[in-house]
Parts: C-alpha cells; sequence; structure tokens
C-alpha cells in the first residue's frame, strides 16, 4: 500500500503543477503578466521564462481538448468556418475553440496572447497556425524565428550562429518590448541549469525500460511524463522534484519486478516489446491503449517522447553558452532531424531496450512526422530484421479512429509476433 | 481413429470451411454466402465441408474404379450436383412455405393474386432449376441458394403485372431471409439415396447423341459408359455408402478466422487472424511463396512471409474498400450482369477505358456518363478491372514489393480480367516472377485456419475439449 501512495505522488504532483499553470493563465491579467503562445517542438520556455512570461501551448490545449472529448466539436466548429477537412486537426480544433470563446481544456478562459513565438519552422502548418492566429489577435507581436533543418545530419556552427543572430536582433528586443524586461542573462542561466537536471532525469527515467519486465510503458504513459519537461515547467525546480519524485517510484517498480501501470491496473505480463513511431491517437487514448495492454504489449520507447527533445544522446542545455544551447535545442528537436537519422535513433531504441517489434502509427493530419515513415520503416525492418507493423489514425479528430480496423491490424500483428518467438524457441531448442 | 482439423473463414462476403487430415491434405471444402446470422452461415460451411469430405473418403474407395472406367466417373461428377440440389430443394420447399405466410400477413387487398402468381413463378423455376443442377452441373459452379432464386425469381417477376411488381419483389424480400438463416439438418444418407433415385431417372432417359464435333471425345464415351452401366455404378457404391455416411468425420480442433472471427462461438485461443491463416494457408499449397497478394470481400492484403509461411510483414487496405470484391459485386449490379460475367466481359476489351474513381459510389456515376458517351461496356470494365488492381500494387508496394514466389489469393483471383492486370503489373514492377493461382485460392484463408488448428492441438488440453464439444 505504501508503494500504491507513493506512485501516486507524483501524478499528484503533475496534477497539481498542471492546474497551477491553468489557474495563473486565467488570471494572467491580474497577475500582470504577459503571454506566450509558443509550440512544443522547439519551444524557448527557458528564455520565456526570462521575461516573466505564461507560455500556451495550443497542441496541448486540442490534445487535452480530444482526451476530454471536446476536439470534434471544435474541429466542426472550424469546418463551418471554412476550414478545409484536410487541415492539421489540431490547429482546427485550436480555432474551433477559441472561436467558442477560448476556453481551456480545464474549464477556464484561456488569456490573449501578447506574443505569438514561433520558434520551430519545421512543420509549415505552424507558420499558417500562427497567421490565422494573429487575424484573431492583431494585438500579438508575433515573434518568428527560422530554424534550420538538419538535413545533412549535423548542426554546424555556422546554423547555431545564424539562429543565435536571430534571438538577439529579433527574439529579445521584440520580448523586451512587450514585457517592459530587460534580458537577464544569468536568470536565463539559471533555468538553463535546471533544465539541464531535468533532462538527466528524464533519461534515466525513460531509459529504465532496459530493465524485463519494463517497469513502465515508454509511450502511453510517457505521453504523462513528459508532460512537465515539455509544457512551462522545463528550466524550473518544480520539474526537477517531479522527475526526482517519479524516479524514486520507478525504482520500486525495478525492485519489486512490477510491469508499467495501466488505467485497469498493474500489466501482468509483459509479452511483447515494442518501439513506437509517431504521435498517439488522442480522442479514443484510452481504447487505443488498451489494445496493447491487452495483448501484454509494453512499448519500450517512443519517438513521440522526443518531440520536446532529443536527449539520447547526451545533449543537455548548457547554461555556459546560453544563446547558443537555445539554439542547439531548436535545431535538435526530433521532427528537424533528417530522416537517416530519425532511423538511427529507433534502430539505437530497439537495440538498447531490446525490443520484439516496431509499430508505426501514421498520423493522417500531421505531414511532418507522416512523410517517410513508410521508407524508414522498411529500412528498420531490413536492417535489424524486426518485425515491424503500421497503423493509421489521427491526432485530434475522432472520425479518423477506426477501433476495428485498428484492432485487426494490431491483433494480426501480434499473432504475427508471437508465431515468430514460438519458431524462434522451437529452433533454439533445436 | 482418424483425426480431422477444421479451419473456418468468416469473410464478409463468403464464408468458407476447409477441412484437412493429418497430413494437411484437403479433403472437404464447405462454402457458403456470409448472412447476418454468422453462426449459420458458418455452420452452413461447415456441414458442406463435411459433406465433402465424405464424398472425399467415397471417391478414395473406389479409386480404382474411377481411374479405369468412365462411368464411374461420369457417375461421381454427376451425383455431386444431384446431392446439392437435393439440399436446395428441401430449402425451395421451406421458401415456398414461407412466401405463404409472409404473403398472408401482408396488408395487400389482392393476396390471392400475389399468391397466384408466387406459385405460378416457383411451378415455372424450379424445374429450370432441377434442370441446372441435374443436367447442366450448376453444382460446380460455386452458385448460392440466395443468388439461384433471386436470379430467376426477379426474371420471372419481369414477365409479370406491373401492377404486382412491388409486392412481389417485397415478398421475396421478406422471405428469403429467414429461410437462408435456417438451419436445415440433412441426413447424408437420406440424401445420397435421393440422389441416386435421381440419377437412375436421368440415365434412364438418356438417348444416344450424334457426335457432332461440338464436344469432346471424352464427354461422348463418358456418356455411353454411364448409360450402359450406371446400375453397375450403384451397386458398387451401395456397398460403401453405408460405411462412409456412417463414418464418423472426427474435428478434433478448429480455428475461425476471416473479418467475422471475433462473432464465431469459439474460444478465444481458436480464432487467429485472417492475415496469417491466408499467408499460412499460401504457403502450403506452395511452398515457395514469399509474397501474398488476398483481395477478399472488403479488404485488400498484402503479406510477406518467411520460408516457414510466417508473416514478416503486411498491408492492408485502410478507411475504404474501393477495389474489393465488394466494389465488383456493386459494379456488376451497375451493369446489371452477374458477378461471374463481369471477368470474362472484360476480357472483350479492345483497350482499357481510364476510370477515375476508385470510390465504390462515385464509379458509378462515371460509369453511367461512360455509357452515355458511348464507351464500350468491356472497355469500361476493363478499365475498372484495372483500377483495383492499381490499388492492390500499392499496397503490395507498402509492404515492401513482390518477392519470388508470388501468390495471388481470395475470392476476386477467380476473376480473369483481375488476374490479367496483376500478372501484367507485377511483371511491369517487379519483372518475371512464378505467379501462382490456385483453384482452391477462395479457401486459402479456411485452409491456413485448418493447419493452424491442427498445430496448436497438443498446446491446451482444456481448450480442446471445448473445442470438441463446439464442434
Amino acid at each position: 500500500m505504501a508503494q500504491e501512495a507513493q506512485k501516486e505522488k507524483s501524478m499528484i504532483l503533475q496534477k497539481e503543477m498542471i492546474e497551477g499553470l491553468f489557474n495563473d493563465l486565467a488570471n494572467a491579467k491580474e497577475l500582470g503578466k504577459k503571454v506566450c503562445y509558443t509550440f512544443i517542438p522547439g519551444n524557448l520556455s527557458e528564455l520565456i521564462q526570462t521575461f516573466d512570461m505564461l507560455i500556451v501551448y495550443p497542441e496541448i490545449n486540442a490534445l487535452q481538448n480530444a482526451m476530454r472529448k471536446k476536439s470534434g466539436g471544435y474541429i466542426k466548429e472550424a469546418e463551418r468556418n471554412a476550414h478545409s477537412e484536410d487541415v492539421c486537426t489540431y490547429v482546427k480544433c485550436d480555432v474551433g475553440m477559441m472561436m467558442k470563446g477560448n476556453i481551456g481544456p480545464t474549464g477556464q478562459k484561456l488569456p490573449e496572447p501578447d506574443v505569438l513565438l514561433l520558434s520551430y519552422t519545421g512543420c509549415f502548418t505552424f507558420m499558417k497556425w500562427f497567421e490565422t492566429l494573429k487575424r484573431e489577435y492583431p494585438n500579438a507581436t508575433v515573434i518568428m524565428v527560422h530554424t534550420p533543418y538538419q538535413e545533412n545530419a549535423e548542426i554546424t556552427p555556422e546554423m547555431t550562429q545564424y539562429m543565435v543572430k536571430q534571438f538577439k536582433e529579433e527574439v529579445i528586443p521584440k520580448m523586451e518590448e512587450v514585457t517592459g524586461i530587460k534580458y537577464d542573462e544569468a536568470k536565463l542561466k539559471r533555468h538553463l541549469k535546471l533544465s539541464a537536471e531535468a533532462e538527466d532525469w528524464i533519461t534515466k527515467i525513460f531509459d529504465t525500460t532496459k530493465h524485463k519486465p519494463s517497469p513502465i510503458d515508454a509511450y502511453f504513459a510517457g505521453v504523462y511524463y513528459i508532460g512537465p519537461i515539455n509544457i512551462g515547467f522545463r528550466g524550473t525546480q518544480k520539474a526537477v522534484d517531479y522527475y526526482k519524485e517519479l524516479y524514486k517510484e520507478i525504482q520500486i517498480r525495478i525492485e519489486k519486478g512490477l510491469g508499467p501501470i495501466t488505467p485497469e491496473g498493474e500489466m501482468k505480463e509483459e509479452k511483447y516489446r515494442l518501439v513506437v513511431e509517431g504521435p498517439p491517437n488522442w480522442t479514443s487514448f484510452r481504447e487505443f491503449w488498451k489494445i496493447f495492454y491487452d495483448m501484454g504489449a509494453v512499448i519500450v520507447a517512443s519517438s513521440y517522447t522526443k518531440v520536446g527533445g532529443v536527449y539520447d544522446y547526451g545533449w543537455r542545455h548548457n547554461p555556459d553558452r546560453p544563446l547558443e544551447t537555445l539554439a542547439e535545442y531548436c535545431m535538435n528537436c526530433y521532427t528537424n532531424m533528417n530522416i537517416p537519422q530519425r532511423i538511427e535513433l529507433l534502430k539505437k531504441c530497439i537495440v538498447d531496450y531490446k525490443a520484439d517489434g516496431y509499430v508505426t502509427n501514421s498520423i493522417k493530419s500531421c505531414n511532418s512526422f507522416s512523410a517517410g515513415q513508410l521508407g524508414m520503416m522498411r529500412e528498420i525492418e531490413d536492417s535489424l530484421e524486426v518485425p515491424v507493423g503500421f497503423i493509421e489514425s489521427d491526432l485530434v479528430d475522432p472520425r479518423y479512429f477506426s477501433y476495428s480496423n485498428i484492432k485487426n491490424r494490431l491483433e494480426s500483428y501480434f499473432q504475427m509476433l508471437e508465431q515468430r518467438k514460438k519458431m524462434e524457441k522451437e529452433t533454439a531448442a533445436v | 481413429m482418424k483425426k480431422y482439423y477444421l479451419g473456418i473463414d468468416l469473410g464478409s462476403t463468403t464464408s468458407k470451411a476447409v477441412i484437412i487430415n493429418e497430413q494437411d491434405k484437403i479433403i472437404g471444402r464447405g462454402i457458403t454466402n456470409t448472412r447476418a446470422n454468422y453462426k449459420v452461415a458458418a455452420d452452413i460451411a461447415r456441414e458442406e465441408a463435411i459433406y465433402d469430405a465424405r464424398f472425399t473418403l467415397l471417391t478414395e474407395k473406389l479409386k480404382e474404379e474411377i481411374d479405369s472406367k468412365p462411368e464411374f466417373q461420369k457417375y461421381m461428377k454427376d451425383i455431386r450436383s444431384v446431392f446439392q440440389y437435393r439440399q436446395f430443394k428441401r430449402r425451395m420447399d421451406s421458401l415456398e412455405k414461407t412466401f405463404r405466410d409472409t404473403v398472408n400477413a401482408f396488408h395487400y387487398d389482392n393476396k390471392e393474386e400475389i399468391l397466384t402468381e408466387i406459385n405460378k413463378i416457383i411451378e415455372t423455376i424450379r424445374p429450370q432449376i432441377k434442370n441446372e443442377f441435374v443436367n447442366e452441373n450448376l453444382g460446380s459452379k460455386n452458385q448460392f441458394f440466395r443468388d439461384i432464386v433471386s436470379e430467376r425469381y426477379n426474371a420471372e417477376v419481369e414477365k409479370a403485372e406491373r401492377t404486382l411488381f412491388e409486392p412481389l419483389m417485397l415478398a421475396f424480400d421478406k422471405s428469403i431471409t429467414p429461410v437462408e438463416n435456417e438451419m436445415v439438418q440433412f441426413n447424408f444418407k437420406e440424401l445420397i439415396n435421393e440422389s441416386m433415385k435421381t440419377l437412375e431417372a436421368k440415365y434412364e432417359g438418356l438417348i444416344d447423341e450424334q457426335e457432332d464435333g461440338s464436344k469432346e471425345s471424352w464427354y461422348y464415351a463418358e456418356l455411353n459408359a454411364v448409360k450402359d452401366n450406371y446400375k453397375n455404378v450403384e451397386y458398387t457404391l451401395r456397398e460403401h455408402i453405408d460405411e462412409i455416411a456412417d463414418q464418423d468425420i472426427h474435428i478434433t480442433t478448429m480455428v475461425g478466422t476471416g473479418y467475422g472471427r471475433a462473432l464465431l462461438p469459439f474460444p478465444e485461443d481458436c480464432i487467429k487472424s485472417e492475415i496469417l491463416c491466408h499467408a499460412f494457408g499460401a504457403h502450403a499449397v506452395f511452398p515457395n511463396t514469399r509474397t501474398v497478394l488476398d483481395i477478399g470481400g472488403q479488404d485488400t492484403k498484402a503479406i510477406q512471409v518467411d520460408s516457414h509461411g510466417l508473416v514478416t510483414s503486411f498491408h492492408m487496405n485502410d478507411r475504404c474498400a474501393a477495389g474489393c470484391g465488394r466494389y465488383l459485386g456493386y459494379i456488376a449490379d451497375e451493369f446489371g450482369i452477374s458477378l461471374n460475367e463481369l471477368g470474362p466481359e472484360a476480357m472483350k476489351a479492345e483497350k482499357e477505358t481510364t476510370i477515375c474513381s476508385t470510390c465504390t459510389v462515385f464509379a458509378g456515376a462515371e460509369v453511367k456518363e461512360l455509357l452515355h458517351n458511348g464507351e464500350k461496356r468491356p472497355n469500361i470494365l476493363a478499365g475498372l478491372h484495372k483500377a483495383i488492381v492499381q490499388r492492390a500494387m500499392s499496397l503490395i508496394a507498402r509492404s515492401g514489393g513482390v518477392r519470388n514466389e508470388f501468390t495471388f489469393t481470395g475470392g476476386v483471383a477467380r476473376n480473369q480480367a483481375v488476374l490479367k492486370y496483376v500478372k501484367q503489373m507485377v511483371t511491369d514492377s517487379y519483372g518475371e516472377v512464378t505467379m501462382n493461382i490456385h483453384t482452391d485460392s477462395i479457401f486459402m484463408g479456411a485452409l491456413g485456419g485448418a493447419m493452424f488448428a491442427r498445430r496448436n492441438i497438443e498446446v491446451d488440453l482444456p481448450t480442446k475439449q471445448k473445442s470438441i464439444e463446439t464442434a
């Protein structure tokens, strides 16, 4: 029982953090705080905090609305207002929410943006999204940073300098102007130090899936774990405390040889270990997860949990080079890596975490994630001879989650894995 | 006691059953149309497979005679078709009765008139159908009760008074489904005795046909032999019938697959994904198979297998069933021809008309437009067939392409035009590969299921017990 209580501690912490965040947002005016809207990939949380601004992440609102079954209505609202069926469903969900009064997922009103900060340009939709928001909020200051793509699988000093120049000449001056606060590099450094600390912890946490059985699910539970580091707490002591607590709880699970916790309690038997590429479906998140844990499948690594930062190769925010490190962070986000880099990272996960299989959940409305996924899958299959599976759904549009289709494919996939395992056992016995 | 294993593939259009022996050899096949009541569909397919198995056993017993004497060959061929007719007749009797009940429950004033017309139709189509089964081998064409009756019934309704059209169609729609969902218990021995009587009448009435070169010479050889010697065949048959009819076709275990598998009353571990079953079945028949394409009623699957027949990867259509078997069914309806006629008609094409819509619904509109513009029917059909195969090819590409050897399975593999384009496009994209198509292609999923059933046997004894009870 003591463990149960401890297990809940990190969850309670996280709940408090998020509630606090939305409370602050609802009272931004009263608190006299400026509000910055920005996206998760390549987010400049530390810099925004240096200017004491509160942050709104539109895609987080969209996915939270989807988990609360509100996205379908918002999307319809956006479509009624001439947003096409093919537009990214995060955008439509967000636009629909604004049209209905900008009430956030917690039921509290979200503040209007003072700044629209676009610090990752790898997703073209992000630009169009903020164009739409600018039309809605003409008084907001738009700050756009161009993030070079890692076309040649590397970040050159020139690329970093190019971004630092934009920070110095565009981002910082505009933030000073909006907030009336002078740029304080010492403060930024303090935030960056705490970021690096949280990054160390989260890396250790996702590395615990090396254990058999894996004590955590690095995808379905992983999306909760990345919450604090992605949504505004990176660079704060709160995030460090949360991850320390979570790590402690996971250590206890490991000592006891326990598997991951699912919405229906502990997973009894770990039958398959998988690596998953692509975001999850949010509208039927529970049903989607259930298909996996019912079959005894645990996700030991996922690319989606790296969208807010790739720490696998040891990269951390470095307080000694504050602006350079922010530049590198932007360029180092998962979707800014080129396809061979993504393949290498996924292969490393499959090997390091001894995965039995690799599954792609391809998202209908997300081009920056989905483009190239089939080719990546083929290459991974060929080089590692690992059984691969491919399913399709969507982020937050409930119309694109076909339960029976997905279940049928996953069932076939798991039976295929089972057959393989049987065969390998028999071959080993001979 | 000999052990047999059953595989049931409950597809969206047809339900298939296959019984194998301990050497994985198929000894019985059964197929029927899938209907609202899945259990009945599965049961009918299984019953048919068991009858078929008895015929297989009978054929094995008479192997020597069949190999050496044309009259035995002819007789065995004929008796299967007649046997099917006897089953058909029972259902027809039931349909006739149901028609009466249906019409009596109508609120029309002219019930008597409707009933008289229905009786007239039945009196007309009964001998037609009998003739087709007994003399023209309808039994081998894999047509189902509903299809056979509705085709002829509709033709007769066309001839009836216009005012009766609506009640006649309504009476049919309301009567066919309960009859189809009725599980009729047949007695094999009774049916075969009836069949022998029917055959006796047929052979007695045979007259000498002059060889006019319109048929192969073996046709006359068989005909003459059976005419002179059928009593002898009957006599030999009777020696074995009791034994065969009483033999327990003991189904040791079974596996259910297909899109409706979750609804089968089987224990959970006796249910397998159709992807694995199709691959396993195709691989068993063609052991060098590395790529399997299966086009079924509502999905198309491209499957890669290893040297053991185990699936390494697969891809199937998503969210949309355009380009699958049901699409062909819809197109056949649009043209007012039967599904079996589609392929041959498309083969007559001089060129393929470009079809933009593989969306089933839009294709209908496009076809009408093309016909209106004077495009020839075979050319349009050829274009439609090509469009289907193009969709399948993109799935194959997604699953990793075609590896030698390539096996094509599923109901659609029976369509000659689809086959032609598959061959063409596979060769164009992947070069010369060995391409396998088997007459049993539609049964591959059920075969794979039966093979899994045989292999699962030692795994779980309590389950084994349960499946015997279910059987």
